[in-house]
């Protein structure tokens, strides 16, 4: 079977279960919009200060809206040692992978999907001229944020500690994806908006490398 | 020590591997679904395997050759060794030193893996899923052609396809075991390693797990089955190996009388249940 055919497969695993417990979209996109919200009552949301301190909020939401999803990715694979189960299937290692990391995609999409939006409303800031250049950078941010995060969560569902071992992993890994993004969104949200394309060619770059390093250690990730 | 030990140490586990597939076992390379009657199962080879965990050591210096069409009933007490043992042979763990290696499949790991099934300790189950939902998953996994029909085969099979919408945290401890056990089997599997797998069936489960364990055997399955209690699937078996921590204690397929220790094994597993 093809890996693409097998992460296929567990992609729509992995949308049934959350389709039928909420476990991680409900949390994740209430968790995000209590961030938002706050902080739209800490400073006066008036354009120039949104385009300020805009980016770094949304990203900073985005961030632990995505600690929080990354988390039980494998670990809710534990219960029932359904991992094993996985990894005894004559797939390629890196499918396992490559499915957690679809899904965990998808649920952060659609937790930005309704984050920017309010996002938005409550800063005073319009997305309209630049929404097809803002989704290439939410595209490749989060992609990044759930390359890296899976792969972290792989590693700390064993722990005992796994709550307090992904984000101390996790955090100084995502700081450069985090700076690219928040330059890049930055630049969209300028009076002047446009594409920063070193940063989004950063952004690019993190995704492939991360997104190659995974494949290749994916064996050892998923070993006991 | 088991007797096998001194001609496999002559060879690598390497090579008496490319030996047997050289030598051309039948269908090794079938797909799962394919498995057909007699004489296409595999069989594993242990050499000087030890397993550590931190300081505990776990297994020490095994090695073992189980021969393909054979059941073997892996006896111990708790902490013995056997679930150690039978989580390498599935693929699950490798072995601190010394090799494990499959005899009759092809080189690939993913392959191999698709010859094996293995009931343990965990269902292996979602509990969010249905039966039919859980079992159509693995089949997909396996490759298997028709997946739902082959989920509802195996339901009806294992008694369960009354209640193959249901979801598996409805289930009873020995309704779910019965589905482990129909999940383990979806690909027929050439060389089944049982953990411990009566646990928490009744009587009827027991007695459709015996017959499925008799039809396997008939089909040329290698079936290795531990277990620290007495059931009546041991009945079945056709060599028995203690474990005693974490060293092959006795093998019945090394001394002198093979049919009186292995009855004296079993006798002993009763008296211990």
């Amino acid at each position: 079977m093809t890996t693409s055919r097998a992460a296929a497969i567990l992609l729509a695993k992995e949308l049934r279960l959350e389709f039928r417990t909420r476990e991680l979209l409900t949390t994740t996109v209430i968790f995000a919009l209590v961030v938002v919200v706050l902080f739209s009552f800490a400073f006066e949301p008036t354009a120039a200060e949104s385009r300020r301190y805009g980016p770094g909020l949304l990203w900073i939401a985005f961030l632990f809206a995505g600690s929080l999803m990354l988390n039980p990715s494998f670990a809710r694979e534990q219960s029932n040692e359904t991992l094993d189960a996985l990894r005894m299937a004559p797939i390629a290692p890196f499918a396992i992978l490559l499915g957690k990391m679809l899904a965990n995609f998808v649920f952060l999409a659609v937790a930005e999907a309704i984050l920017v939006p309010v996002f938005a409303v409550l800063y005073n800031v319009s997305f309209s001229g630049v929404a097809g250049r803002l989704i290439l950078v939410l595209g490749l941010g989060t992609l990044g944020l759930v390359i890296t995060g899976t792969v972290f969560s792989a590693i700390s569902a064993h722990a005992r500690m796994r709550e307090l071992l992904l984000p101390l992993l996790l955090l100084p890994i995502l700081t450069p994806l985090l700076i690219a993004s928040v330059e890049a969104t930055a630049s969209l949200l300028a009076e002047q908006p446009e594409l920063d394309r070193t940063w989004v060619a950063f952004l690019a770059g993190f995704d492939i490398v991360f997104l190659t390093a995974s494949w290749l250690m994916c064996d050892y990730l998923l070993e006991e | 020590m088991p007797g096998s030990e001194s001609a496999l140490t002559q060879r690598s586990a390497i090579s008496f591997v490319a030996e047997q597939i050289a030598l051309g076992e039948p269908r090794a390379n079938s797909q799962p679904s394919e498995r057909g009657p007699a004489g296409n199962s595999i069989g594993i080879t242990f050499e000087n395997v030890e397993k550590r965990f931190g300081s505990l050591v776990a297994l020490r210096n095994i090695s073992l050759e189980i021969r393909s069409g054979e059941f073997v009933a892996l006896l111990g007490a708790n902490g013995a060794g056997k679930t150690t043992l039978l989580r390498m042979a599935a693929q699950l763990m490798k072995p601190t030193t010394g090799s494990v290696a499959l005899t009759g499949t092809g080189s690939k790991s993913e392959d191999a893996r698709g010859f094996i099934g293995f009931v343990g300790h965990s269902t292996f189950l979602y509990d969010e899923m249905s039966a039919e939902e859980n079992l159509h998953l693995f089949a997909q996994l396996y490759g298997l052609s028709d997946a739902s029909a082959r989920a509802a085969e195996a339901l009806t099979a294992c008694g369960l396809s009354s209640r193959a919408g249901s979801l598996v945290r409805t289930f009873s401890r020995g309704m779910r075991q019965r589905l482990a056990i129909a999940r383990a089997l979806l690909h027929e599997p050439r060389l089944l390693l049982l953990d411990e797998p009566a646990a928490g069936l009744d009587r009827q489960g027991l007695a459709w797990f015996g017959t499925t364990l008799e039809r396997l055997r008939a089909e040329g399955c290698t079936i290795v089955m531990s277990t620290h209690a007495r059931n009546e699937s041991l009945d079945l078996a056709t060599r028995a190996v203690s474990l005693a921590g974490g060293r092959i204690e006795r093998d019945s397929s090394t001394e002198g009388n093979p049919t009186k220790m292995l009855a004296e094994l079993r006798s002993a597993q009763g008296g211990e249940a």
